[in-house]
Formats: structure tokens, sequence, C-alpha cells
């Protein structure tokens, strides 16, 4: 199968004080369409970088990115921001709902970046709460939701333009073991119906659910277990 | 990104935050009424004072004693090298266009009728004044065309120094002193109301010459000419210039137009304006800061909001429209609670002092708003800026 993700020697570095940090060094890594794969390995080992990179929130230092067959290695803001939109889902560990916002409005937020017009943006939106048991949430503010609530709520927001890859990173990192598997679960669910998903975590009890799980320290793809593209 | 949903966003972040908005509103809306209230009463003043120059005609010149190297200052010039006389007076009303001539004394002198008394303003004039101030007597006549330099002690009354000194009784005939030297009362006005600021009608009038010796003056104030509606404007100054100069063997004195008065206004009220810009500009500027302050704020607040728009496929672009927007709105708020309050006040302040003219054009009303706007805009550049530049990655990291 074609990889949806490609990623070819890639090198971050950062510049601290007069030391330069190699957050990614020569990472290569194909990730084929409908995937599910778990990035581990110790604090400060570039898993977030990794995901940030594939994520197009930030760019290789050197190296090159083809995401869905066209290299995205050194678009535009613009242009990024545009597949981050259309095809890029992200959950956080924070969860990072909009406070002000209600349920409703916090899924329906990439829906109006997208410019969908509110009769169509409505229905979406409410079949998505709909399906992850949020339907009588739909109007309470995030501060009236429990972490696991709020989490889904994010997952909702991440899948509701029904992008290509999603995106976790520490999904579970914030919540109790029960809502942390209701979590995984939806993930992994929404996994089996196709979309390509990648999890960051330190707990290897998730990572092992994984069908590919990559161990990552210093920046490099250490060990790499489970089917390769 | 849709209007309505960008409007939605910026005003959700703006009601959050209703007392905060509220409050920063009320800093452009203050600056805003500042300049709406005082354009109000400038213009009110203006059209005012316009309407008082222009209701005895422009075909009016007046001659001061003195030169003055601009128009302005000749008005009230009192010490001079050279007074002018009556017979000045004289001279200019044999000129060709001249309509009617006016010499002109003023001074507060005690005026007694049997056993009344009353200070009030005496002005000597001559027997042309009603035709060329379109004053009209109510009662028996003005002074008479006698002897210029000779004339009789007959006196006119100003409509409310008759109802003070005489009451409903007819004072034509009756005798009155003025400042020691008695008068014979010939003529009543017609009420003329104040011109600015002289009450006309709490005033006697009484020939030129009597008040020259009445006030101990060498010199008439001023002397009007009305001159022919065809006679053009610069061939009236020339044919006055020529016969004062003739007269005072050099140029001592000063001619103004009634443009020319307009043009003086024009420019004392121009400086009005200047003033009522500056001040609003202030209160302004505070309410700009106010903007800038709070936007800071809240760049800083919703540092986490700025990342996840970022990663949910919001552009530099979007992010700094937003907070452009929400500038925008806190602006044009303060913009419209700012017309509220300043036309609310001008206008109360029209109920409580009538005579205070208030006019609010509906041009400065628009203006006002566009500033407002344009401050808003201003002020939220560098907030807005900020936050779009932000790096997404480090914005979702922060704590
Ligand atoms: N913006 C940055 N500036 C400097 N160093 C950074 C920056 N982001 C990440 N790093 C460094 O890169 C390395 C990898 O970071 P990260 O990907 O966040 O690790 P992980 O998510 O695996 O804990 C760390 O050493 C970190 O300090
Ligand atoms: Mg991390």
């Amino acid at each position: 199968m074609k990889p949806v993700i490609e990623l070819r020697q890639v090198h971050r570095d950062f510049q601290v004080g007069d030391q330069v940090v190699h957050a990614l060094d020569d990472v290569n890594l194909k990730i084929a369409t409908g995937d599910y794969l778990s990035i581990m390995g110790p604090s400060g080992s570039g898993k977030s970088t990794l995901l940030n990179l594939i994520g197009l929130l930030d760019r290789a230092s050197s190296g090159q990115y083809i995401l869905d067959g066209r290299d995205v290695t050194s678009l535009s803001d613009g242009e990024q921001a545009v597949i981050r939109n259309r095809s890029i889902g992200f959950v956080f560990q924070a969860f990072h709902l909009v406070p002000r916002l209600t349920a409703a409005e916090n899924v329906e937020l990439p829906l109006m970046l997208a410019g969908m017009p509110l009769h169509e943006r409505r229905s979406r939106v409410a079949k998505s709460l709909e399906a992850l048991h949020l339907a009588d949430r739909a109007q309470h503010k995030p501060d009236q939701l429990s972490g696991g609530q709020r989490q889904r709520v994010a997952i909702a927001r991440a899948t509701i333009m029904e992008p290509a890859v999603l995106l976790a990173d520490e999904p579970t990192g914030n919540l109790d073991h029960r809502s942390g598997m209701d979590v995984v679960e939806i993930l992994e669910t929404l996994n089996a119906r196709g979309i390509t998903l990648i999890v960051v975590t330190h707990d290897a009890e998730l990572g092992r659910r994984a069908r590919r799980r990559l161990h990552m320290l210093d920046g490099r793809i250490h060990v790499e277990q489970g089917a390769t593209v | 990104m849709r209007i309505r949903d960008f409007l939605g966003l910026t005003t959700s972040a703006i009601i959050a935050h209703r007392l905060r908005s509220l409050l920063t509103a009320l800093g452009i809306a203050v600056g805003i009424a500042a300049v709406i209230l005082l354009t109000s009463i400038g213009e009110g003043i203006h059209r005012f004072v316009l309407q008082e120059f222009t209701q005895f005609g422009t075909t009016l010149v007046a001659i001061n004693p003195g030169r003055a190297t601009t128009a302005g200052t000749s008005m009230g010039v009192f010490g001079t090298e050279r007074p002018l006389s009556i017979g000045d007076a004289e001279a200019l009303s044999r000129l060709p266009f001249a309509k009617a001539v006016v010499p002109f004394v003023q001074g507060n002198a005690e005026v007694k009728a049997d056993n009344r008394r009353r200070r009030t303003a005496v002005y000597g004039s001559g027997p042309q004044m009603p035709q060329a101030f379109s004053m009209s007597v109510r009662l028996g006549r003005f002074l008479p065309a006698d002897d210029p330099v000779a004339p009789r002690a007959f006196a006119v009354l100003g409509s409310k120094l008759r109802a003070e000194l005489f009451a409903e009784a007819n004072p034509l005939g009756k005798r009155i002193t003025i400042g020691g030297s008695r008068y014979r009362v010939i003529g009543v006005m017609e009420p003329k109301g104040t011109v600015l600021g002289f009450d006309l009608d709490d005033s006697v009038y009484i020939p030129a010459a009597r008040a020259l010796n009445l006030f101990n003056r060498g010199s008439l104030f001023e002397i009007d000419v009305l001159y022919r509606e065809t006679a053009a404007v610069d061939t009236v100054v020339a044919g006055i210039e020529r016969v004062l100069k003739a007269r005072h063997g050099k140029h001592d004195f000063t001619v103004t137009t009634q443009q020319q008065m307009l043009d003086v206004l024009g420019s004392i009220l121009d400086i009005l304006t200047f003033a009522v810009a500056a001040i609003g500009g202030i209160s302004l500027l505070v309410g700009a800061i106010g903007i800038v302050t709070i936007m800071s704020i809240a760049v800083n607040e919703r540092i986490h909001e700025i990342g996840l728009l970022r990663a949910l496929g919001a552009s530099r672009g979007q992010i700094l429209g937003l907070f452009l927007g929400e500038a925008l709105v806190l602006a044009a708020i303060g913009g419209v609670g700012g017309l509220v309050m300043g036309i609310g006040i001008a206008w109360l302040l029209h109920l409580l002092l009538p005579a205070l003219p208030v006019h609010t054009p509906m041009l400065y009303v628009l203006l006002a708003e566009s500033l407002a706007l344009c401050i808003g805009l201003l002020a939220g550049v560098a907030p807005a800026r900020r936050a779009a530049m932000l790096d997404p990655i480090e914005a979702l990291r922060t704590a």
C-alpha cells in the first residue's frame, strides 16, 4: 500500500544558547494509510517534535516530508494551515478546549475555519457529538465537563473534518485509567474505520496496543516493532 | 472563514470579559463623547456667530482708528495716533457708493428720569444707524440729521431701558439726564435682543458728537459704512482709503470688510477647533492605550487558544484578523457609546442653557465613529501581530 506519510532523512535542530539540540536526528519513516502507530521513549527523546512535524505545526531543518504523495517539506504558512485543517486532526494531553465556547462550538471550530455554511455544520457537529455520546453535553462549557468528556469533545473536534491522519500526544496523560481506556477505545474505533492513528505515549501498556511501535531515543528511531510498510 | 463566524468568535471573546470590555470601550467612549460634545458646541457657536455677523447684510465696512498689520487686531484699538473724527464720517458719507455712514462711540453712564435711574450702555451714533443695522423704531423717531458737529440733545431709548425708566408711561418728549447732561427722549427702538453679547435693548442712543463729549474721548471707536450692492468691495475700500488718507495725511486707520471679519472669525474658530481636537485627541489616546493594554492581556491569556486555532488550521492572517477584529469591535462599541453620550450631553446642555448654541452635524458623527474605528485598528495592530506571529507549538506548550 502507498504510504500516507513518508519522512526521508529528517533532522530537526534547535539552537539553545550556543548549543545545537538534535531533537530529530536522521528520521526515516513510512506510515501506511490506516496504520496504528505508537511512539514511545523517554522524555526529551523527540516524540512531540516528530508528531508536530508530521502535523505540519513545525518544519524540518533538513530532509523531506511527503504527505499523501505531495512534498510538503517547504510549504508556506497558509498552505500548511489548509492541510492541517483538512487532513490532520490533533488530540492533546491538555485537551485545549476554548473555555468560553460550548462543547458544540468547540467541535465546530475547524468547520468555521474552513468556511463551511452554518446549516451543514450544525448537523455534522450534532452527529459527531452523538457518536461520542456527548449529545446531552453539546451546550455545556468545558468547565462543566469531566476530563474524559473534554477529551471526547477534543476528539470530536479533531475528526469533524474527516482527516486522513489523527495525531494524539499523550491523549490519556491527564485522565484517570477508566476515562483513559474510554478514549483509547474511541481512537482505536476511529482507526478501525480507516483513519491513520499516531499516538505518542510513555505508557507502555497503551503503546503495546498499537500495530506498529516506535521507540525513540535522542531524536532517533531506536527500535521499531510490528508491521512495516 | 465567514464574516458571521468571524464576528461571532470576536464578540464571544468580548462578551466573555464583559466588565473589562466595557471599561475598555468606555475609554474610547469618553474620547469620542468629548470630541462630539466639543465640536457640537464649536459648530453651534460658529453658526450662531455667523448668523449674528451676517444679519446686517454683507455690504458693511468698518473703519477703526490705528493701523493694524493684520485685520484681526484693529478691533478695539483705542490708543491711536490720529483719531477718527465726526468730520471723517461726514467726508465718507459724500462718497458715491455710501448708502449709510454711522459713527460709533460706546460707553456706560447713569441715566436718570424723574425718580428712576439706571446704569446702562450709551451708544453715540448717527441718524443712519437704523438703516445700516436693520433696526426699527417703535415709538417716535430716531436721531435726526442735525449738524453732526453740534447736534441737539436728543436721546432714543432701547426697549428695555424704556421699560425700566418709564414702565408703561409714554416717554416721548420726557427729559432725562445721561451722565449729568440733559436730553429729551424722541424715540424708542423695537426690541432687538443681544448682538454679539451687547444688549441693544438695555441702552440709549445719543448723537456721536455728544457721546464723545460725555466720555471725554477724542476719537470715534468706529465708523461703519453701508455701501450700495452694485459697488465692488475693492472700489469701496479704495475710495474710503483715499478720502481718509487725504484727510489724515497718512494711512493710520484700518478698513475691515465683512469678508475679513468672517475670515478673522473663521481663524478664531479654527483655533477653537484645534483646541477641541487636542483635548479629544488626548482622551482618545488614553482610550487607545486602554485597547492596546487589554488586547495584550487577551493575547497572553489566550495563548493556548491561539496555538489551538493554528493547529486546527487557522492561518497567521486569520489569527491577526480575529484579534484585530476584537480591538475594532471594542472601539466600535466605545465609538457608539461615545456618540450617544456626546449627543446626549449636548442635548442636555441645550435644555439647561438654551442660550448656548449646540449643533451636531451628521458628518461629525460619521467622522467620529470612523475615528474610533481607526483608533481600534491602530491600537489592535501590535497585539494582533504578536498573536499571529506566535509559534503554535510554543503557544500550545506554554503552561
Ligand atoms: N522549541 C524548542 N527549543 C529548544 N529545544 C527544544 C524545543 N522543542 C524541543 N526541544 C528539545 O528537543 C528535544 C525533544 O523534545 P520533545 O520532542 O518535546 O521530547 P518528548 O516529546 O519526547 O519529551 C528535547 O531535548 C527538547 O528540549
Ligand atoms: Mg512530549
